[in-house]
């Protein structure tokens, strides 16, 4: 089984991501479960979302505490909340920011180059979508990073649930997204 | 069809499979998700022949679905915590006058204090009024059990509720496979209704009955609510016949062979449970799960069966009496009457608190070493609380 | 606009039976085969007016509707002197859910009979003035705003009658009730509090509204004709005295009745779309102490003396309606 923990803020799809990575992953015949944490949501409050990945039926239901992968949609986060919390060694950090590592500030334990992507990807959503919304943007970039689902899915699951026009644009970032990475993690090679 | 799908959406589906003619529901978290997809399916013109009616209260939805089903609708609503004790009084009026409506309870917690997320205090607080319980394992079972509701309701004559856990399944993305409205036709008939409001056949519903009639009308209703114990066994056997899949029933047992502590509990931490004694089982513990399905009418010899052989059996539960200890309990107890086994209340999730393996385990370690109290909540901060009774005790 | 007033004094009143005129004249009551809605052998007190009062509306509305008619109730008094299992008055389909909800309730079968494509059948709701000025307000309303295609008759006798004259939203000033009592500086009920439900339903801006009272049968039956045939929400509210609660001879119900619509206290009248478009001339007026007088629940606005201050003011109220509701003629 295999744990992924979304950090975000409300108003930024946390949740939607949380639902578009279960779809894609339904997409390629594997078991999801995404779900959110139900805090009392508001515009900016800090919202976590779950989303976990098996070959079985998935029957626990508890809050995901060891994540295998962490998905950070709002960079701010990390000096409010203890968003690395429970992170396996070794496990797969995505940070949606356009400072690098170390103007981050984040210890270097925690981030190895390749399980780490830090990408601008509300800037990507900017340019692509036209809204600063950087949801399914990061799902691009957890599929070249993790390999755990396919580009294709991820897109699949996009145009399933957007209007074609918006769907176009998500497609687009999260593909852009998903160069950077690679071309990121290939220089790091 | 199988789809990656939100419990409540899934919820939506199934019963918009089941050609419900009413729909009247009163928004609460966290029910909202499954009213507004039925919502969409009426007004865009996918469920025919269905009238969706927003109500101002929770009242006026039972009010409604009592108007509608004693006219001879097949008829839905939903709602949780403080939308069903604000109904409360119209519940006890529909299965009184034995309306075979169909409600989902999204389980939420009942305040003061408010608290909008999951726990069983609010469908337990109405486990008297007449209605049948069934609880969701998971979403699968949450779609199911609506279906299979419905035919037992109509055969029986006899309101059900549906209990799924708020936001832990409504607002989950699982995979479900959600049957077609063709699939459904067959296996559930058009309502028939006992009795009906129709102007070519005119009767009274709902006269005044006296201290002389009273109680024979509560007996035949007893009765009935014992025989419906028969009606959801036949009722998931005859849908697992035709879809293939083992949902709804009294209860389900786990890994009970041969175990000498059996846990039983209600809703979707039965999937949790399961992690835990897989685990617990590999590291050479005796144990397993009785998860139970039916609450209302509460299958005592079906339970008595499954806790047969163990020692020990600990009741998981969501929700208590204040002052008194578990609900769930009491019933569990009855049923074991005689057999020697120990019974354990394990009160846990209240308001919504995650249930971890890890807390489970550690606590089922424990009780299985004898070194728990009768009465347990799980993960309490007892530094705090035993501060505050100090206070308490010296004020009293 | 109102049926025209026959006056015919024959037997001092406006006979119902009236022989002298067509068949088509005729009202509903004096059908030898009118449905009977609300049968005899029920329990009411002698001279109930609601017992009067439902079964002329409801025998108006059986032959409105072509007998195509389901009837919800409320608690009440009503509900329960028509009802005591095993028997039944009722000769209509009828149901009886609980207090509050009539409106709702009503709400869902009309819900259901459209649902099964049935344009046919209507839907009347019927409760007292408790159940339908306070603790139905809510489902009442929300059955206006919604325009459900009911009509909701309301039939007021001012007090919380089955369960021992209890004071409502719609008791009226100086009233003496079990919970208003005539002691004190200021007997019976308060001024200033109450509710009128009628300009409430009003607001609402519903296709029809209209007060009426069991003294006026013709009046009543027209008025129940022409609720049917709008659809969507009609509110009817229907004055009816009560013997018991109001402390009067059972043989002067329909008497007092007359008087309160005399005296202008009780408007009798119809609106359309939340503008009024008719009222009922009053034909000769009378200062409010003669409907006063004639009961006990105000028995303390009289002895010792008349108390001056409280009725001049219930004849203010009055006045104020026959301006009001422009119910002299001109």
């Amino acid at each position: 089984m295999f744990q992924v923990r979304i950090h975000g803020r409300g108003g930024q799809g946390v949740v939607t991501a949380a639902e578009l990575l279960a779809v894609a992953v339904f997409d390629e015949r594997r078991h999801a479960q995404a779900f959110p944490s139900f805090g009392s949501e508001r515009t900016g409050a800090p919202v976590v979302a779950y989303c976990r990945i098996s070959d079985h039926e998935i029957r626990a239901r508890e809050p995901i505490m060891e994540p295998d992968a962490l998905i950070i949609q709002d960079s701010s986060l990390i000096k409010q909340i203890d968003v690395f919390s429970g992170l396996k060694t070794g496990g797969f950090v995505i940070i949606n920011s356009n400072e690098s590592a170390e103007d981050l500030q984040l210890a270097t334990k925690i981030l190895v180059p390749h399980t780490t992507a830090i990408l601008p990807a509300t800037e990507l959503a900017m340019i692509h979508l036209g809204r600063p919304v950087p949801n399914a943007v990061l799902l691009g970039a957890f599929s070249a990073l993790t390999g755990l689902v396919s580009l294709q899915a991820v897109t699949n699951a996009i145009a399933e649930k957007f209007k074609p026009k918006i769907a176009a644009g998500n497609v687009a970032a999260a593909t852009a997204a998903y160069e950077y990475v690679m071309n990121q993690v290939a220089a790091h090679a | 069809m199988l789809r990656q799908v939100e419990g409540s959406k899934a919820v939506a589906d199934a019963v918009a499979a089941c050609k419900p003619e009413v729909i009247c529901a009163y928004p609460i978290s966290p029910q909202t998700h499954i009213v507004e997809g039925l919502s969409k399916l009426v007004k865009d013109g996918t469920l025919q022949h269905c009238e969706f009616i927003n109500v101002e209260s929770e009242f006026a939805a039972m009010s409604v679905a009592i108007g509608a089903s004693a006219t001879g609708a097949r008829t839905y609503t939903a709602t949780a915590s403080q939308g069903l004790l604000f109904m409360a009084e119209a519940i006890y009026n529909a299965s009184g006058l034995g309306l075979p409506i169909v409600m989902t309870v999204a389980n939420r917690a009942i305040g003061g204090p408010i608290n909008i997320w999951n726990d069983h205090s609010d469908s337990m607080s109405q486990r008297d009024c007449g209605w049948l319980q069934l609880y969701a394992e998971n979403n699968q079972e949450a779609a199911d059990l609506h279906i299979q509701a419905y035919r037992i309701a109509e055969e029986m004559s006899i309101p059900v509720m549906v209990c799924m856990d708020g936001f832990i399944l409504t607002h989950a993305y699982e995979q479900v496979d959600i049957p077609t409205t063709e699939e459904v036709s067959e296996f559930l008939p058009p309502f028939k209704p006992r009795q009906v409001l129709d102007p070519m056949d005119p009767v009274s519903i709902g006269a005044m009955v006296g201290p002389e009639s009273f109680t024979e009308v509560k007996y035949l209703a007893h009765q009935r609510m014992i025989d419906s114990i028969a009606k959801i066994e036949e009722v998931a056997d005859d849908f697992e016949k035709q879809f293939g899949r083992k949902t709804g029933g009294l209860l389900r047992s786990y890994r009970t062979e041969g175990a000498e502590t059996i846990v039983l509990a209600l809703g979707s931490v039965i999937g949790t449970l399961k992690d835990v004694v897989d685990e617990l089982d590999l590291d050479g513990y005796s144990i397993g799960l009785v998860g139970l399905t039916s609450f209302r009418p509460f299958p005592f010899e079906a339970v008595r069966t499954a806790l047969l052989g163990a020692k020990r059996v600990i009741i998981l539960e969501k929700a208590f009496s204040t002052g008194t200890g578990g609900i769930v309990t009491q019933d569990v107890a009855r049923a074991i009457e005689g057999l020697g086994l120990e019974d354990l209340t394990l009160i846990a999730g209240l308001g919504g608190r995650p249930i971890t393996i890890a807390s489970l385990r550690s606590y089922l370690v424990e009780a299985m070493d004898d070194q728990v109290e009768r009465l347990t909540f799980l993960d309490l901060e007892t530094e705090t609380v035993t501060r505050e009774l100090v206070k308490e005790r010296a004020l009293q | 606009m109102s049926v025209t007033q026959i006056k015919f004094y024959q037997v001092g009143s406006f006979a119902v039976g009236n022989r002298l005129l067509r068949d088509d004249e005729r009202s509903v009551q004096s059908d030898p085969d009118r449905t009977n809605a609300l049968t005899s052998g029920h329990r009411a007190c002698q001279g109930c007016g609601e017992a009067l009062g439902a079964r002329y509306a409801l025998d108006a509305a059986m032959r409105a509707t072509g007998d195509q008619l389901i009837a919800v109730n409320a608690t009440g008094c009503l509900e329960v002197f028509s009802t005591p299992y095993p028997e039944s008055s009722w000769r209509v389909a009828w149901l009886h859910s609980l207090f509050g909800n009539a409106p709702a309730v009503a709400t869902g079968v009309a819900a259901a009979l459209r649902a099964k494509g049935n344009h046919t059948t209507r839907v009347v709701a019927q409760g007292g003035d408790g159940a339908t000025v306070d603790i139905g307000l809510g489902a009442l309303s929300g059955m206006f705003e919604r325009n459900d295609d009911v009509l909701y008759i309301c039939y007021d006798n001012e007090a919380y009658m089955n369960t021992g004259v209890q004071r409502s939203g719609a008791t009226p000033p100086a009233a003496r009730t079990a919970t208003t009592q005539s002691v004190g500086d200021h007997p019976g009920n308060l001024f200033g509090q109450g509710k009128y439900l009628p300009k409430i339903a009003m607001a609402h801006e519903i296709p029809y509204v209209a007060t009426a009272t069991i003294a006026d049968l013709r009046d009543l039956e027209a008025k129940v004709e022409r609720a049917m045939t709008y659809h969507g929400a009609r509110y009817l509210h229907i004055l009816v005295p009560c013997p018991l609660g109001w402390g009067s001879a059972s043989c002067d119900t329909i008497k007092i009745a007359r008087l309160a619509t005399q005296s202008g206290l009780f408007p009798v009248f119809e609106a359309v779309n939340g503008e009024m478009i008719t009222s009922s001339k009053i034909r000769k007026k009378v200062a409010v102490d003669e409907y006063l007088k004639l009961q006990s629940r105000y028995a303390h606005l009289f002895s010792p003396q008349r108390n001056n201050e409280v009725i001049d003011h219930l004849q203010r109220i009055a006045d104020r309606n026959i301006a009001r509701y422009e119910l002299m003629e001109e």
